[in-house]
């Protein structure tokens, strides 16, 4: 299939069309209100489920009742709406089906603005919901890579039996890009739904799918359970990109649109003779710790930067272990950092660890 | 369950509903919700529609109702069961889809996810149990908790003037355009069961019929944490609550009567 | 090759869609191509903005501080970028609503009197791609042939009976470049 110039949040919508959504249901909210209505024409055209929900509440739970019912279901939001959201996270994880949503990550605290921004990896990543669990975070830093990662969302969602999030700061979703669409996908038909669904007690037991387990031996082997199934993602769906870094002295660590910032600081550096490497999580949830511990063998020292008050840079130093300097440089509240912002802050690491 | 043979002089009059399960319940002794329980297996049993039937569970005392109900099951976050079974039905519209809810779950936390699925005319069924209180946290105030009524939360009796007046969600909810069909029973007597169960009958057959939106309000008693023997607390049920929410149907569209004479 | 262009205007004097239909252009001729509006939360009026970037190689920022190249089509546009192209680089200006003249010497600009044009045109909405025929003659990002078929292409359904007046624009744009 040919290019054609995509803007990201329709993107972010064909590509979960593609990838054979059965059913979305969601809530307005800028900077992602451009999903919910590439959904409201395709879905029903294709004879598939849109529903505008009453709030990002009964969003996530008809999400989740849609789930237990088996079919591929998503929901998409924003900052402010995916907080709303968190309860259903948290049940959705320790019923294990499979759920995708996106988070169009907008300006906070509170509500915030608009205005691009990374403040929720926190959230994302470490305190989806109460309890003990994880999402998987999948970070695009361009459109083509959206529409990839959103079809892997459903794939690694229906594997793991596991809720995927997908997050992008709102200028993703606002820009356009030429970006490759996949193929359609067919929907699967509802005789073909897992035999864990909730599908009709048909000449079986019944199924029942609870986050409710009375007992504190239950709740614990429920738990070691839902975190063996976290070791297996961890060890098995950690991704990355590497730019430049064979060589590289100098680490810099980026995510989504910032990441993408970070090539043209690499290609500044270079020319300036710094040599420099960027290394951008793809899945922000499991984090590349073990691929930023060997970089910090080889490298003189790090630099993370975000569009938060560093918030990523922790899971940074959690990897480094101490064996080399981090710092931080991020923008909070709508400003994306741009190269000339960044490329001094990488004069001063190099100056730092000469 | 033992198995007996019906000798060819006898007729069978009662047997334990396919729909339910063998599992003894939890509930304290004289509660209603088994009789509600009940009645709900006989519906789906006579229906013929157990194995293609899906229900949703609250928080509360009935939390644990897929225990007993032997059919495929889900546990809702507290409230959220109107949003699930909204997801479950929209993406398997031939199966049989009801919520089981309390008066907590439904007319306080659940509020804006109930209006809303009854307005959008969504086809599934909602049994209301409403006994005025909080059972499953021991005994607090609920949004139908009469005016005066002593509870754990409002021990000098509930104060309309800051704790507003009990909310009668089968004339709110009634009042929908997506409603077919509401209405309000009491299990609180034999007569009274009896109507219930043809209103869950038809509540479902409403559903059956792709009509729209049913509910049953059903009223029903909480004798533990209204600190009265069982028969007591039927009694005092039918004294006061009766009075406060109005039992009969507050919705019933013309299809739906048609439905119910077999027209 | 990398352009960044940057194109800013009121809400409503087309400077997104001018910057969209570059972006095709651009796609169409083979390069990498990033289009990005500044957004907010008004629906109408407001500033309009967006930035293209144009690259033979895969574009990492998609935002520049310092353009190669832009399109001011009013004054408060103006006194925001003119002083932000990079030297040696491209400034248009749309001298029916912007009086002031550059004072850089270092950078060229093209003064176009597009609202006044595209009025005389038939529709004052015009201007933009006036504007934008003049950008493209003047740096060649890409030829204006390419900007022609974008127009063939993309132009909203709306307002396909505008195609040959939105050609004529474009023409027109790129003659007063020549001549500047």
């Amino acid at each position: 299939m040919a290019k054609e110039l995509w803007e990201g949040n329709a993107a972010i919508a064909e590509a979960a069309i593609r990838a054979g959504v059965e059913a979305f249901f969601g809530y307005p909210i800028t900077p992602q209100t451009e999903v919910l209505e590439h959904f409201s024409k395709r879905l029903p055209e294709l004879g598939r489920v849109f529903l505008q929900a009453e709030s990002e509440v009964a969003s996530i739970n008809m999400v989740y009742g849609a789930a237990c019912a088996g079919a591929r279901v998503m929901t998409s939001s924003s900052s402010p709406g995916v907080s709303l959201m968190q309860e259903g996270f948290s049940y959705i994880a320790c019923s294990e089906v499979p759920a995708v949503v996106t988070n169009i990550m907008r300006g906070g605290p509170g509500l915030g603005n608009v205005q691009p921004a990374q403040g929720d990896y926190f959230q994302a990543v470490k305190s989806a919901g109460h309890g003990d669990f994880h999402m998987i975070v999948l970070a695009p830093a361009n459109v083509q890579e959206a529409i990839d990662l959103m079809v892997l969302a459903f794939d690694l969602a229906e594997k793991y039996r596991t809720i995927v999030m997908f997050v992008a700061d709102g200028s993703i979703g606002q820009m356009m890009e030429p970006a490759e669409m996949p193929p359609m996908r067919p929907v699967r038909p509802p005789e073909e739904r897992p035999d864990w669904a909730l599908t009709g007690a048909q000449g079986r037991k019944p199924n029942i799918i609870t986050s409710l387990y009375l007992g504190a031996e239950n709740m614990e082997r429920v738990n070691l359970r839902l975190q063996a199934k976290l070791k297996e993602i961890a060890a098995n769906e950690v991704r990355w990109k590497e730019y430049s870094t064979e060589d590289a002295d100098l680490l810099l660590v980026a995510f989504g649109t910032v990441g993408r910032v970070c090539q043209t600081v690499v290609r500044e550096a270079r020319e300036k003779g710094l040599k420099v490497g960027l290394l951008r999580p793809i899945t922000l949830w499991p984090f590349p710790s073990g691929r930023i511990a060997e970089l910090a063998e080889q490298v003189r020292g790090v630099l993370v930067v975000e569009m938060n008050a560093g918030q990523m840079v922790e899971d940074v130093r959690l990897a480094v272990e101490g064996r080399r300097p981090v710092r931080f440089y991020g923008r909070m509240g709508g400003p994306i950092p741009l190269p000339d912002e960044i490329l001094p802050e990488m004069e001063k690491l190099d100056a730092e660890c000469r | 369950m033992a198995t007996v043979e019906i000798p060819a002089d006898m007729e069978l009059v009662y047997k334990y509903p396919e729909s339910l399960t063998e599992a003894h319940t939890h509930y304290c002794p004289g509660c209603t919700h088994g009789v509600i329980h009940r009645l709900i297996a006989e519906v789906l049993d006579e229906l013929g529609v157990r194995e293609r039937t899906i229900g949703i569970a609250p928080v509360g005392c009935s939390v644990l109702a897929y225990y007993y109900f032997n059919m495929d099951f889900a546990e809702a976050a507290h409230g959220r069961a109107p949003a699930m079974a909204t997801g479950l039905k929209r993406v398997s519209p031939d199966k049989v889809v009801f919520t089981y809810q309390g008066d907590g779950d439904l007319a306080a936390i659940g509020t804006a996810e109930i209006i809303h699925a009854v307005n959008r005319g969504e086809l599934f069924t909602t049994i209301f149990v409403n006994n005025a209180i909080y059972g499953m946290t021991g005994g607090q105030m609920a949004p139908t908790t009469l005016p005066g009524q002593v509870t754990t939360s409002s021990p000098y009796g509930r104060d309309v003037e800051t704790a507003g007046f009990p909310i009668h969600m089968a004339e709110l909810v009634g009042q929908l355009p997506g409603a077919a069909y509401v209405t309000r029973q009491a299990v609180l007597d034999v007569p009274g069961i009896r109507r219930t169960k043809k209103a869950i009958k038809l509540a479902f057959q409403t559903q059956l019929a792709g009509l729209g939106f049913s509910m049953v309000e059903v009223l029903s008693t909480c004798g533990t944490n209204w600190h009265m023997g069982p028969l007591e607390a039927l009694e005092w049920a039918k004294e006061h609550m009766v009075e406060y929410f109005p039992l009969g149907d507050t919705k019933m569209t013309d299809r739906v009567r048609a439905l119910k004479e077999g027209k | 090759m990398q352009e960044e262009i940057i194109i800013s205007g009121f809400g409503g004097q087309g400077a997104l869609f001018a910057g969209q239909l570059l972006a095709y252009a651009a796609m169409e001729q083979g390069f990498h191509v990033t289009w990005i509006p500044s957004y907010g939360p008004e629906m109408r009026g407001g500033k309009a903005r967006c930035t293209v970037v144009v690259s033979d190689e895969e574009i990492g920022s998609p935002l520049v501080r310092r353009p190669s190249a832009a399109i001011v089509l009013n004054i408060p546009s103006m006194e925001a970028f003119e002083p932000a192209v990079k030297p040696g680089g491209m400034l248009v200006v749309n001298s029916s609503l912007v009086p002031q003249q550059s004072e850089r010497d270092d950078i060229r600009v093209v003064y176009v009197p597009a609202s006044d044009l595209a009025t005389e045109l038939g529709n004052v909405r015009l201007a933009n791609v006036i504007c934008l025929g003049a950008l493209v003659k003047a740096t060649g990002v890409v030829p204006l042939a390419a900007v022609e078929q974008a127009l063939d292409n993309h132009l909203p359904e709306r307002h396909r009976k505008l195609l040959g007046l939105n050609k004529e624009a474009l023409q027109k744009g790129a003659e007063l470049a020549g001549d500047g």
